[in-house]
């Protein structure tokens, strides 16, 4: 009997000291925030372009996060960002249905521009330089290609166009044989028998 | 048998891990250099060495001379570009360069007068010995001075004084490893004295004490050459210098600079690191040549030694050749006039880069331009068969990677992983490739790895940028709105102020009254704040959600 009283006493003062630990732990090491919406983001391209459907790569995150949205929202990010993303959600990849073409910049035709600022103030990214009634022009190593621009211009006077491509940052492609095509093909099988 | 013997045995004592001994063709070893005539357009594009580009400082229709700069430097690593001769900008438009991208970048064409009126507005330095390095560190970087064994690093940024990394040995790579290639060959054997001033003149320069010129045995009269120059030159040196000329056997990629250092220091530069921070620089023998024409005789650099050759070219030999020369013509002048059925490489055959056509000029990096009929190259691309695990690879591979795993990799997207294997340790020597017998283009995997990584490696960047740049932008909008909340809290507190002194004043307690005071006191300051804000329409927001917002708050 008293064997009984030993142990639940002592399992009992267990209990409470790691109780303790625990709070005490809770406190200081907390997480401020969502780590899995910040993790979601660090993998969205950061265009945000709102293609989603959400004001911004971070809100799409955190709706992901929270199983809001889908995995395949990203337009820009494509497939490999959907298929990190749905690994880290531990979802089952879905395919995306409007993929991104190519890497796109916005281009202001200057004598057009009347200067009235409301590109300047949709660009998420503080990409287009411009003052009041002066010609603005698009900053294009920031530019993101989103097209938030391009529909406030009351003159229609901004142009996407496909981003040039710098001779530094070309890079070789995948030696064109036989073997190399059939890595492309297994990994092609790879994800479809594992969706 | 003991000749074997004995190569082994030596071969064991000074050398690098791994390597191959190609058949070395060097076919143009007994020419002697040519010199390639004038063109009817030099073509300069304005970004011949690794760095930044260059921005140009001519205008169509200006006259330069020869030597004169025609594109400036633009930040650090980057020198500038000089007119090969004197005659007319005719136009400055894109054009393609020898990269294998086949891709173009802007160029200054360059009419020639046919005068070669030299620029002098360099004057010859010859005391080298009296001026200070640092002066003479930006003569070579005016003189747009970059490595001219193949990598155009700019010379000038190697050959800094420091104290924190004092360089103790410098070393001259004659080396020339890749097949064909015998420009620096007969530039040892034809410029002999040149180079080594250039020694002297670097070892002024970076305060080393010691100089070893390193050649491969295939090139005995070059070494002999060297020696006998360094012996009736030796009297002019400082009585401590101490240059040597060493004998290596030959062995692919020796040429390398790391795989130099390690054969003949002993010492390995750690990855990531430069050979400074190990207390040794190494040049090329082209590149010493360049810098005593630089300082001696104030001459920019706008000529290098070429070799022509390959199975291809009927007259096969080494030229002096403009930069800015097409290389159509300069085949030309060896015979070669259609290039059908031809393969043509800039470089050598083993690091070389595929030109897309010879309609591309010469430009720093040209060492060797090889035409080779189709037949005899390997056609590697097209019958690549599974690996064997034979091995060869890791065992010639001169970085000790594992080139079979590496290729693996690559091949199916594993970048992070091949990264974690030291992919970017590879020297792209293509030993592995040589090697294999499944005929895995297995530096081609490499390169394709190297150029994905970077290209994730810059969207990163670039995704980090825009997010930071986006945030910045909402506590901006974030900010703007409190201030103007606050502003209008302090305008509206001042106007109920004054209201409940009229109110006192007056005496009279009429409710009414008062709350319409205060509607049009609260109007006004928003009216006038609009009439300001006419031609600023920054943003601003509107009576009515002004009005909205005051009664949030």
């Amino acid at each position: 009997m008293t064997y009984l009283l030993v142990t639940t006493a002592a399992f009992g003062a267990f209990t409470l000291f790691f109780a303790v630990i625990l709070a005490i732990a809770g406190r200081v090491f907390k997480i401020e925030g969502n780590p899995i919406a910040d993790n979601i983001e660090s993998l969205l391209p950061q265009t945000q372009c709102g293609q989603c459907g959400f004001p911004g790569c971070k809100p799409y995150a955190g709706a992901v996060a929270s199983g809001e949205a889908e995995v395949n929202q990203c337009v820009p990010g494509g497939e490999r960002t959907m298929l990190q993303i749905a690994d880290l959600m531990g979802v089952e990849p879905k395919t995306v249905e409007d993929e991104a073409t190519a890497p796109m910049i916005a281009f202001v035709r200057e004598d057009e521009c009347i200067g009235c600022t409301l590109c300047i103030k949709a660009c998420p990214v503080d990409a287009i330089v411009g003052a009041p009634k002066q010609y603005h022009t698009v900053i294009t190593e920031h530019c993101t290609g989103c097209t938030l621009c391009v529909e406030p211009c009351p003159v229609d006077c901004i142009d996407m166009l496909i981003k040039p491509e710098l001779l530094e940052h070309w890079s070789w492609p995948l030696p064109d044989t036989h073997r190399a095509q059939l890595a492309i093909e297994r990994k092609g099988q790879h994800a479809s028998h594992t969706s | 048998m003991l000749h074997t013997l004995l190569k082994s045995i030596q071969k064991s004592t000074r050398t690098f891990s791994g390597g191959i001994d190609p058949e070395m063709a060097k076919i143009t070893a007994t020419t002697t250099i040519a010199t390639s005539m004038q063109p009817q357009l030099y073509i300069l594009p304005i970004k011949q060495h690794i760095g930044e580009a260059c921005e140009p400082i001519v205008s169509v229709g200006d006259h330069v001379k020869w030597g004169q700069k025609i594109a400036k430097s633009q930040g650090y690593v980057s020198v500038p570009i000089h007119s090969p001769t004197s005659g007319k900008v005719v136009k400055i438009e894109e054009h393609a360069t020898p990269h294998p991208s086949g891709m173009g970048l802007p160029s200054i064409f360059i009419e020639p007068d046919g005068k070669d009126t030299r620029d002098k507005s360099l004057k010859p330095i010859k005391a080298y010995r009296d001026i200070d390095p640092t002066e003479l560190r930006e003569r070579l970087r005016l003189c747009g001075i970059a490595g001219l064994g193949g990598a155009v690093f700019p010379t000038f940024i190697k050959l800094l004084k420091d104290n924190r990394n004092p360089i103790e040995t410098l070393i001259l790579n004659g080396i020339e490893c890749e097949p064909y290639l015998t420009n620096d060959h007969r530039l040892m054997i034809e410029k002999a004295k040149e180079i080594i001033i250039g020694i002297d003149i670097i070892m002024h320069m970076v305060g080393a004490k010691k100089a070893i010129i390193a050649i491969e045995d295939n090139k005995p009269n070059a070494l002999e050459m060297m020696q006998e120059t360094l012996e009736i030159l030796s009297g002019n040196f400082p009585d401590n210098t101490q240059i040597e000329v060493c004998q290596l056997p030959t062995r692919y990629p020796q040429g390398s600079e790391k795989q130099l250092i390690e054969v003949l220091t002993g010492k390995q530069v750690p990855a990531g690191k430069l050979p400074m921070h190990i207390g040794v620089i190494c040049q090329n023998v082209g590149t010493s040549k360049a810098i005593h024409d630089a300082i001696i005789k104030g001459h920019p650099l706008t000529e290098r030694i070429v070799t022509v050759s390959g199975d291809a070219v009927p007259r096969p030999g080494n030229m002096k050749v403009r930069l800015g020369t097409p290389m159509r013509f300069v085949f030309a002048q060896h015979g070669l006039e259609t290039f059908d059925d031809i393969h043509l490489l800039h470089g050598g055959p083993m690091m070389g880069e595929k030109l897309k056509n010879a309609d591309v000029p010469v430009v720093k990096s040209t060492n060797g331009l090889l035409a080779m009929h189709s037949a005899s190259m390997k056609e590697a691309h097209k019958s690549e068969q599974p690996c064997i695990r034979c091995g060869h690879c890791g065992v010639v591979c001169p970085v000790s990677l594992v080139p079979n795993l590496l290729a693996d990799q690559c091949r199916n997207k594993q970048f992070e992983k091949a990264e974690s294997y030291d992919l970017f340790d590879c020297i792209e020597c293509g030993a592995c490739s040589y090697v294999c017998p499944s005929n895995i283009p297995l530096v081609h995997y490499f390169r394709y790895g190297k150029g994905q990584l970077a290209q994730i490696g810059r969207e990163q960047n670039f995704a980090h940028a825009s997010k930071q740049r986006s945030e910045h932008r909402d506590d901006r909008i974030a900010r703007e709105k409190e201030e103007k909340a606050a502003k209008r809290r302090v305008v509206r507190e001042k106007h109920v102020a004054k209201a409940d002194d009229d109110k006192t004043s007056a005496g009279k307690p009429d409710h009414d009254k008062t709350a319409d005071h205060k509607a049009a006191d609260r109007k006004k300051p928003e009216t006038t704040d609009n009439t300001i804000q006419k031609d600023k329409p920054s943003p601003k927001s509107s009576p009515s959600k002004a009005a909205s917002d005051k009664a949030s708050s």
